[in-house]
């Protein structure tokens, strides 16, 4: 990400412009090739879901996206404008802190590991950003983070610091985090492989509640099959770093054409 | 003179040794803020992406920690009117204990801010939360915790190392039990007393330190 | 004067002295790690009397500052008749007040040692003394010893003290030749490198090796 770019739009107009687009990203730590030239693009209001094996460079889709990490060559675009570049002149060079600050304000994440801040309460994790970034006063703030802590059902545990929820409500917390901070892109990193099986239900009913509300854009992985059928527009079958197969979830799931995305998937149901 | 101990003696000492005390605590007290504060700022040199800033400090905290205090204490005091700069022997110990403490506190704050997990400052990049920011309302309140054991373990030990700045004649309770050994050629009560003081005031400040940290800990919501 | 012939003037005499820091930081090594596995047992003692000795010991000399502890072995024991020369009073209060922390390592480390291990040994029969001996301490050992390498170094540092009652080492020298010449910087700073060259090519080197090698003959390479 080190030199300057030409041949990539400074910004994407017109009626088709997608929500996300990666243009011919490629990242690897030394020799591990973890992204090989991808191009994706993820529309406004889809819900996409990545499924792949592990070290297919799933997750790092989404953590680039959140600028978590660097991208070694290619530009992604977020709602229009380059995330990882900022145009100059007719180039586009690396982006700066204040670019990125200003950018990353459309993408919310929530992460396998919750991420809560221990020391503060769910009340007070969900207003820390809207006080101290989006500048609302905490009357405002308080507002919008208990209509959010009300819409995943943790109203009542607006007040316990997060050592005194389980894993689901943690999560659901963290998803109402993310949400007060009205991004237009919301990414869902494995959200349920660390919790007991018996509640991921209460994670994935409140994801499932988003689908189609508010026009949020979604970029999910998981290892959860069916729940990824069930509400995604788009499956993507990540391989070696590359899109190896995508399609709506009847398509991918009923009658996939790759090799690999078959061996995977026979793989995943015996072992279900 | 001899191995009796005498109790009139040891009243008639008193007053000055408890006077002394108080330049004692004064010393460990000024030393420890200083050190609070360079220790800091040596911690986060080490935490930037400039690599020779970084390789600077932790060369330089290396360097304190293995050579001894009482040197450096001499080191300050003599070297710096070499250069013209007269230091007090208060500011030269200040100086010399307070650099000397900055560089284990400074170990005792990196350790704390590694303690935090990576997931803390990503959950604060999804915010959107600023650097300066994410360390104060982030990181800080979750790292402190974990120092507070070491801070109070070492503010016991540079309250236990002030005796050494009466080598450069800062007259702490130290200072004050020799002038009176030479004065009077009685040793065994002034220095048993300089004994007994520090034993009075180290026990409870370790004990004190240990109750802090199991509320501070409840405090902040980091325990079940 | 030059660094050069500063050097030659005053380097015979900083060696001599740092010979003697060495000789210091040795036998108040072995005398802490003496005091420190005494101690150490004993803090764990299933008799009341002996835990409280040891705990009584450990707190003073944790309690209290080396220079206290110096001077009060130098100029008060003679006073009850017991009167030791300059050498191994230095030594002796260094090793005695390191001792004291290494003891609540040795007890750390002791009892950090699996319950499985424990029980093993009753399984086995083995008398109380061999088990601790045979099974609990090589372990133990091998748990301790990273905490031993900072111990070794405020060994050393520790050793600066005996200056003050007049051993001749290297912080001894140091002084005297600043008394004379008021060179501070050239012989104040020397000494300062000796030190940690001590410190961080001698001390922690063989600290490291020793971990090696112990852990080598535990088989846990």
């Amino acid at each position: 990400m080190k030199q300057e770019l030409t041949g990539y739009p400074l910004t994407l107009d017109g009626p088709d412009r997608p929500m996300i687009r990666f243009a011919d990203v490629s990242k690897s730590y030394g020799d591990l090739q973890v992204l090989d030239r991808l191009n994706l693009d993820v529309a406004e209001g889809e819900m996409v879901t990545i499924i792949g094996p592990s070290g297919s460079g799933k997750t790092t889709v989404l953590r680039m996206l959140m600028t978590l990490e660097t991208i070694d060559e290619g530009v992604i675009y977020v709602d229009g404008n380059p995330l990882t570049h900022m145009p100059k002149g007719d180039l586009l060079v690396p982006a700066d802190r204040r670019h990125l600050r200003r950018e990353r304000a459309n993408i919310g994440m929530c992460f396998q590991h919750f991420n809560l801040f221990p020391h503060m309460t769910a009340l007070e994790n969900c207003t820390e950003g809207p006080i101290h970034v989006l500048g609302l006063s905490r009357d405002a703030a308080r507002e919008r983070a208990e209509e959010l802590l009300e819409m995943v059902g943790l109203i009542d545990k607006r007040d316990e610091y997060p050592a005194r929820l389980s894993g689901g409500q943690k999560q659901r917390v963290a998803i109402a985090r993310a949400l007060a901070m009205r991004p237009k892109v919301m990414l869902f990193d494995e959200v349920t492989s660390a919790l007991d099986p018996e509640v991921t239900g209460e994670v994935t009913e409140v994801i499932r509640k988003l689908v189609g509300k508010h026009n949020l854009t979604m970029l999910m992985v998981t290892h959860q099959m069916g729940f990824a059928r069930d509400i995604s527009d788009r499956i993507c079958f990540f391989h070696n770093g590359r899109i190896e197969e995508q399609g709506p979830p009847s398509e991918l799931f009923g009658n996939p054409q790759s090799e690999r995305t078959q061996q995977f998937l026979s793989a995943v149901n015996e072992a279900i | 003179m001899g191995g009796n101990w005498s109790w009139d003696f040891t009243l008639q000492i008193l007053p000055r040794l408890i006077e002394a005390t108080g330049y004692t605590l004064l010393a460990a007290l000024i030393g420890y803020l200083i050190a609070m504060v360079l220790g800091l700022v040596l911690a986060l040199a080490q935490r930037t992406p400039w690599r020779v800033l970084t390789l600077i400090a932790r060369e330089f905290v290396e360097f304190i920690r293995s050579t001894p205090l009482i040197l450096q204490i001499f080191f300050v005091f003599y070297v710096a009117p070499q250069f013209g700069v007269r230091l007090s022997p208060w500011t030269a110990g200040m100086i010399a204990i307070g650099l000397h403490y900055a560089a284990y506190l400074s170990e005792v704050y990196r350790g704390g801010l590694e303690s935090v997990e990576k997931g803390q400052w990503e959950a604060a990049t999804s915010l959107n939360l600023g650097t300066a920011h994410c360390y104060r309302r982030i990181i800080l309140p979750q790292a402190l915790p974990n120092c507070i054991p070491g801070m109070g373990n070492y503010l016991v030990g540079i309250l236990k190392d002030t005796p050494m700045l009466s080598v450069i004649g800062v007259a702490e309770l130290m200072h004050t039990a020799n002038a009176i050994g030479t004065e009077t050629y009685r040793f065994l009560e002034p220095f048993t007393l300089v004994g007994l003081i520090f034993l009075c005031i180290s026990l409870p400040l370790a004990e004190l330190v240990r109750r802090a940290e199991t509320r501070l800990r409840r405090k902040l919501g980091l325990v079940k | 004067m030059t660094y050069p012939e500063f050097i030659s003037a005053h380097g015979p005499r900083l060696l001599d002295g740092t010979l003697v820091t060495i000789q210091q930081t040795i036998l108040a090594a072995l005398l802490a790690v003496l005091i420190a596995l005494t101690f150490g047992m004993m803090k764990i003692s299933p008799l009341r009397p002996v835990r409280a000795l040891a705990t009584v010991y450990i707190e003073i000399f944790r309690g209290t500052s080396l220079l206290v502890q110096l001077y009060w072995i130098f100029f008060v024991l003679p006073l009850f008749g017991l009167t030791i020369d300059k050498f191994t009073a230095g030594f002796v209060a260094v090793g005695m007040n390191l001792g004291a922390y290494g003891a609540e390592v040795v007890r750390g480390a002791i009892q950090s040692v699996p319950r499985g291990q424990w029980e093993a040994g009753v399984a086995l029969n083995l008398s109380p003394a061999r088990r601790m001996w045979r099974i609990i301490l090589p372990q133990a050992l091998v748990i301790m010893l990273p905490a031993w390498g900072n111990l070794m170094i405020e060994v050393l540092k520790g050793t600066a003290l005996v200056a003050m009652i007049s051993v001749a080492d290297l912080m001894f020298a140091a002084r005297q030749i600043n008394g004379t010449t008021y060179l501070s910087a050239q012989v104040f700073g020397t000494a300062l490198v000796i030190y940690y060259v001590l410190a961080r090519f001698g001390i922690t080197p063989f600290m490291r090796w020793l971990e090696r090698f112990v852990a080598r003959r535990m088989g846990r390479v």
